[in-house]
């Protein structure tokens, strides 16, 4: 069961287009499959580490700002008469710059906050976001401001056998973001399952206990917070890529708390966790959006996330499992519940 | 030196605001350890009152604003009541993200029930502004002014000079300890809650006579609040009141000299710098509130 069931989901995940003809509904399964990579490196973070970024969207925007500038190019003056160049690049060279940059300026995010924890670590990551929505919005010589950078070509690559191939249909789209979302998918799950993975556990459960022990508390959560922003900067280039326009409001609040939302809905802290709530809230505007204006739309979602809080806070995978589990084992009665501690239990 | 001057007036108007925003969210942030995303939506929710109460129902304008308050008031009371009360023992983050829904609800149903468009309130001063020397400040600003500081006046007399003030200066130092003494904490908790959000709610009704009233107008003033409250010292009113003043100031300079696209960058700069080097405020002295 345990390995029949990897494949299962890889051949779903596979065969997605052959089953889902409709160009709209592939059209939603890639933003949404987008939107998972990402909830996916927040998870990293907020589920791993037990710290609540909530200026993730400033990556995941640095992400789609430099694949789309490195595609595009741009001529800039820098204060002091000093001009920089750049002549257009291949847009797979700007998915690695997407990543490169994310992930350093998660580096540089992560030495700075890092220092404050609880209330404050949140305030100094949404601020971070601000600030750069508010760069993109100025500095109008380098991303047009509100004027958008638009025309961002798609990617190309080189094929054996094919040639040169360029990334233009939805198909060909959707199964570039599915091999790089397994992709992502496996990076985490052998992070979290490894020494690093579990230092980072530790200090989620005791922070001090955690440093007790010899674990170097800066050092894993700064790790953790580049690898999240690098993953973070992969999916915002995946998504600049594919709407071919990208705007300041790419930085809006809002869609750090959609990837907060699925993240806790699905289950903060599981491999899972990201992918249920993504899939949940990628697809629901679709549903809610026949019947209801754009606002009601995010007061149910709002109303939702309150919910949730309420009625399920480990989210819906936890939930899954326990519900699995007592029901496999159906007459191992309380009392091995009991022994089995925390494990099976809540709390 | 004349444009110096004007720019120092217009941060001692707005400057009073932000310290009625500031103060609302440095007591709730300091006696309940709450985040509270939802203060800007009740500064949003003060304009709407008055707009809504003055232009759609006909209402005074002067007794319009004081209604806004007591409705900024009533619907903080029923946030604590409802969503903050069932969780007292909850850790940070999830009373956070119970905020952060209630944020977006609150916003999107002003958005759903008055729609995007910009909204103007009509005051009864007169459009002529007041000229002293070289400055020039119209009577509506005036008037949030003195009305800010004898808010700000008020909740000082509240905290330091009443029962209640008492009962929430002992739970802010120990909350456990003023549940022994006979404190009835829940009851502090509703209170404080419902203080903070009439003072958002008031800088709201002030200044959306001042500026246009938008569904998007919340945003900013949470964060620019929590500015202010990082820049004062948690629970510390005094700071809060300061930091308010120091916001507007850098802002009005900052948007004056240097450039008015990064105008509300400031606060996160200040945010950002305050936590690194200082992260308990500029004006911590031991950690009381009052």
């Amino acid at each position: 069961m345990k390995r029949v069931l990897p494949l299962f989901w890889l051949l779903v995940i596979a065969t997605v287009p052959l089953w889902l003809r409709d160009q709209y509904f592939l059209h939603v399964t890639i933003t949404t499959a987008i939107f998972i990579i990402a909830a996916m490196s927040l998870n990293l973070l907020l589920g791993y580490t037990g710290q609540l970024s909530l200026g993730h969207v400033a990556f995941f925007g640095i992400g789609a700002y430099a694949s789309a500038l490195t595609t595009l190019g741009f001529n800039v003056e820098l204060p002091g008469g000093l001009a920089v160049v750049h002549t257009p690049w291949p847009a797979v060279v700007g998915f690695v710059m997407a990543v490169i940059i994310a992930g350093l300026s998660g580096y540089a995010i992560g030495k700075l906050s890092f220092k404050v924890r609880g209330a404050y670590f949140v305030i100094v990551t949404i601020s971070f976001a601000e600030v750069t929505r508010l760069v993109a919005l100025n500095w109008v010589e380098l991303t047009q401001g509100p004027l958008a950078l638009t025309n961002i070509p798609p990617y190309t690559l080189w094929i054996p056998g094919i040639g040169e191939y360029e990334f233009w249909n939805k198909t060909a789209y959707y199964y570039l973001v599915a091999v790089i979302g397994v992709l992502a998918y496996v990076i985490i799950k052998r992070l979290v399952n490894s020494r690093i993975g579990r230092a980072m556990i530790a200090l989620k459960e005791n922070e001090s206990l955690a440093s007790s022990v010899g674990i170097d508390v800066t050092r894993y959560l700064v790790l953790a917070a580049v690898v999240s922003a690098a993953m973070a900067g992969a999916a915002g280039s995946l998504y600049a890529h594919y709407v071919k326009i990208i705007d300041p409001d790419i930085f809006l609040f809002i869609y750090t708390v959609t990837m907060v939302i699925m993240v806790i809905t699905g289950g903060k802290g599981t491999l899972a966790g990201p992918i249920v709530g993504g899939v949940i809230f990628g697809f629901m505007p679709v549903i809610v959006r026949s019947f209801a204006a754009p606002a009601v739309q995010w007061i149910l979602y709002g109303a939702l996330m309150i919910v949730i809080v309420f009625v399920l806070p480990r989210g819906i995978v936890p939930a899954i499992e326990r519900w699995a589990a007592s029901w496999r084992r159906p007459r191992a009665t309380s009392d091995a519940v009991v022994l089995a501690g925390p494990k099976v239990r809540e709390q | 030196m004349d444009e110096l001057l004007q720019h120092l007036v217009n941060a001692l108007i707005l400057g009073s605001t932000y310290a009625l925003l500031g103060i609302g969210l440095t007591l709730i942030f300091g006696i309940m350890r709450v985040v509270n995303f939802t203060h800007g939506e009740l500064y949003a929710l003060g304009a709407y009152a008055v707009f809504f109460l003055e232009v759609s129902l006909g209402v005074n304008f002067f007794l319009a604003l004081v209604l806004a308050v007591i409705i900024g008031c009533a619907v903080g009371a029923a946030i604590e009541f409802v969503l903050l009360r069932p969780l007292l023992d909850a850790d940070i983050d999830t009373t956070m993200l119970v905020m952060i829904g209630a944020w977006i609800v609150m916003q999107n149903t002003e958005l759903f029930y008055w729609g995007g468009v910009s909204k103007a309130i009509m005051t009864p001063f007169p459009d002529e502004p007041l000229q002293v020397g070289p400055i020039f400040v119209s009577w509506l600003r005036l008037f949030v002014l003195v009305m800010a500081l004898i808010l700000i006046a008020a909740t000082y007399v509240l905290i330091n000079r009443t029962k209640l003030g008492k009962a929430m200066r002992a739970t802010f130092q120990d909350r456990d300890t003023a549940a022994l003494m006979g404190v009835n904490i829940k009851g502090i908790y509703t209170a404080t809650f419902a203080i903070g959000s009439g003072l958002a709610a008031a800088a709201g009704a002030l200044l959306g006579p001042v500026f246009l009233v938008t569904p998007s107008m919340g945003d900013l003033a949470s964060l620019k609040a929590f500015a202010i409250v990082i820049l004062g010292g948690l629970g510390n009113i005094t700071g809060a009141t300061l930091g308010g003043f120091i916001l507007a100031f850098v802002e009005e300079i900052g948007a004056g000299y240097i450039s008015s696209g990064y105008r509300d960058a400031m606060g996160f700069l200040i945010i950002i710098i305050v936590l690194l080097f200082k992260p308990t405020g500029l004006f911590a002295r031991a950690e009381r509130i009052g």
